[in-house]
């Protein structure tokens, strides 16, 4: 298969013109800070729930503890920054790979567990790592890390979630990605037909993790502080209405749910006492309504030529 | 001298299991009929803290009647929070199911929040401060702790009972076994299900009022955290057996009072949980439930 066909060439074009467009933009002073701020939280999102739908999505792993892969990331990258002075980029490779070995060791023992109970102990993991962080006087404990240079910008929010979607999309259409989607149809046929399921479930899980610590390296600097309650199961159960609300298996849906529930919140700001009440009202009425989310099944293909599904692994 | 606080903390670890196993109880028994993680229990327990507290401090009852009506309104409540929530989705993915349970969970914790406003309230003294030394040494059982201790009990012999005596329970044990089977069999399952967050709630709400009692205060997030901590204890035991949330309640209740005493307060979240983990890797269907072998 050439690299540079018709539609990768396009794709880049499209990419980079997106970038440089808004790049102009915020030159000029048209895009504000604030607006700048929510494009960050957008970004993280993504990130997140891209991830995130790796492992619950695509390989059907129910997890409850992403937010603890974020605070491993956030944190490894605030060390990094804060602490020791290295450049982000540091930081952002020191987040990834923490997290992704805290996914390997958490990942080994538990991924032998199925649907509610892998929930569970995921749940379980993220709140000892809250605690272990609360307790840790070296990173702050309860008090949070403060002083984290702000690295940040649009250039590394961008190009960083346009990576983590093009290689979790890329993953989801080869080989391995068809043998993850086996496994969440039905394990037990697909380990008889010879699917290694284990270390699929070991490696979604750890790629997941590695996203998720850049998400957290890409938040911890931009908001200068970080402490561990802001990665509890509060913060896991938010990711999972994104993949669940855009629609679980989808990365398109991943997207366009971290879009939408970051402006729903934005505008919810505005009621701040009754913010979490509507909030909540939004998403019973989306799992009563809509429980397949905003895209259902659908992956993401921009072009979609007649006849040929574009390597869409399940087409129904 | 030992002795003496291994007994302190042990009546300690009894009175906080108490209030997981009754919270347990009902999560045990939600899931045991329709597999689904019930968030929004924590926060039925935190609602029958705050009647308990509103009969108590606004309309002056005494202690045991206050329980009772908290407990009757918390049941009303469960079944309704069934109704709205639960049977829409009664058929969808379990991921919807337990988003459905989050967002109910929410609703009721910042709604709360909103009619009740976010402050911690103080809550009236309402057992005399007797205190009974054991065995003549300085180990207190407070009146406290014996009260919640035998309400706990004694309402746990009720639910046995109704489980293993009556028809509703009769009924519920069938559902959990095979609803289909059960529903050939004409049993109605609405009404079992209804009946099973009635009671679940009921025993939630009561948990609620003594956690007033025996803490003094409460607040609109209290829920939260003795939701989860109940939940793991329902693991521990085994989900879906109800010996075992009581197990797992007192199990977690004591072990958690005696890492604090031994130090590691504020380790005993993460040693609860680790608990968890370890549980479920080495009996992943707890420690009293059954072996299921999965068929293909």
């Amino acid at each position: 298969m050439k690299f540079l066909n018709k539609k990768n060439i396009f794709n880049l074009i499209l990419i980079l013109s997106i970038y440089f467009i808004v790049e102009f933009l915020i030159n000029r002073g048209i895009i504000d800070s604030y607006i700048i701020l929510n494009i960050v939280v957008i970004g993280v999102n993504i990130i997140l729930a891209v991830s995130l739908n790796l492992i619950t999505g695509i390989t059907g792993q129910f997890s409850l503890g992403h937010a603890a892969f974020m605070s491993i990331g956030a944190y490894a990258s605030a060390i990094m920054t804060a602490k020791l002075g290295q450049p982000f980029i540091v930081g952002i490779i020191a987040a990834a790979l923490s997290a992704s070995l805290a996914g390997i060791i958490i990942g080994i023992p538990t991924l032998r567990l199925k649907g509610d109970y892998l929930a569970i102990a995921t749940l379980g993991f993220g709140e000892i790592i809250k605690i272990i962080g609360l307790n840790n006087d070296y990173i702050g404990g309860a008090t949070g890390l403060n002083d984290i240079p702000q690295y940040t910008n649009w250039t590394w929010i961008y190009f960083c979630v346009v990576i983590t979607i093009i290689i979790i999309n890329n993953f989801i259409k080869s080989y391995n990605g068809r043998a993850c989607i086996s496994i969440r149809e039905d394990e037990i046929a697909s380990e008889t037909m010879g699917v290694n399921t284990t270390y699929y479930k070991i490696l979604v899980f750890t790629m997941g993790a590695f996203f998720a610590g850049i998400a957290g390296a890409l938040y911890a600097n931009y908001f200068y502080f970080i402490r561990p309650d802001s990665f509890g199961f509060m913060k896991s159960i938010d990711i999972l209405v994104i993949v669940v609300f855009g629609g679980i298996g989808s990365v398109l849906g991943s997207v366009v749910g971290a879009v939408m529930l970051s402006i729903i919140s934005v505008f919810l700001q505005n009621i701040p006492e009754l913010r979490m009440v509507v909030y909540s009202v939004i998403l019973f009425l989306i799992m009563v309504y809509r429980p397949q989310g905003l895209i259902g099944k659908n992956n993401l293909r921009l072009f979609k030529k007649r006849g040929v599904l574009n390597g869409c692994a399940h087409s129904k | 001298m030992i002795l003496e606080q291994i007994i302190q903390q042990v009546i300690n670890g009894i009175s906080l299991g108490s209030i997981y196993a009754l919270i347990a109880l009902g999560y045990t028994m939600v899931y045991g009929i329709i597999n689904l993680i019930n968030f929004a229990h924590g926060d039925i327990y935190m609602i029958g803290a705050y009647i308990g507290f509103a009969l108590t401090t606004f309309f002056k009852l005494n202690f045991l009647s206050s329980l009772i009506i908290s407990m009757l309104l918390c049941s009303i409540l469960g079944v309704l929070i069934e109704k709205v929530a639960y049977k829409p989705v009664r058929n969808s993915t379990r991921i919807a199911a337990l988003i459905t349970a989050i967002s109910v969970s929410l609703f009721l914790e910042y709604g709360m929040m909103y009619f009740v406003k976010p402050e911690t309230r103080t809550f009236p003294e309402l057992l005399p401060d007797k205190q009974i030394h054991i065995f003549n040494t300085n180990a207190v059982l407070d009146f406290k702790n014996l009260s919640i201790i035998v309400i706990t009990i004694s309402l746990m012999l009720i639910l046995q009972y109704v489980i293993y005596k009556t028809k509703i329970g009769k009924a519920m044990r069938a559902v959990s076994l095979d609803s289909d089977a059960a529903q050939l069999m004409g049993i109605n399952i609405d009404k079992t299900i209804s009946s099973t967050f009635a009671i679940g709630s009921a025993l939630a709400g009561a948990a609620g009022v003594l956690v007033g009692v025996y803490y003094n205060s409460i607040n609109p997030l209290m829920g939260v955290l003795p939701g989860l901590k109940a939940f793991v204890a329902a693991v521990i035991g085994g989900i879906g057996v109800i010996p075992g949330a009581v197990f797992g309640g007192f199990f977690l209740g004591i072990t958690e009072t005696v890492i604090s005493a031994a130090g590691g307060s504020l380790y005993k979240d993460a040693v609860a949980f680790a608990i968890l983990i370890i549980v479920l890797l080495v009996r992943p269907n707890g420690l009293l439930g059954k072996n299921i072998k999965e068929k293909v």
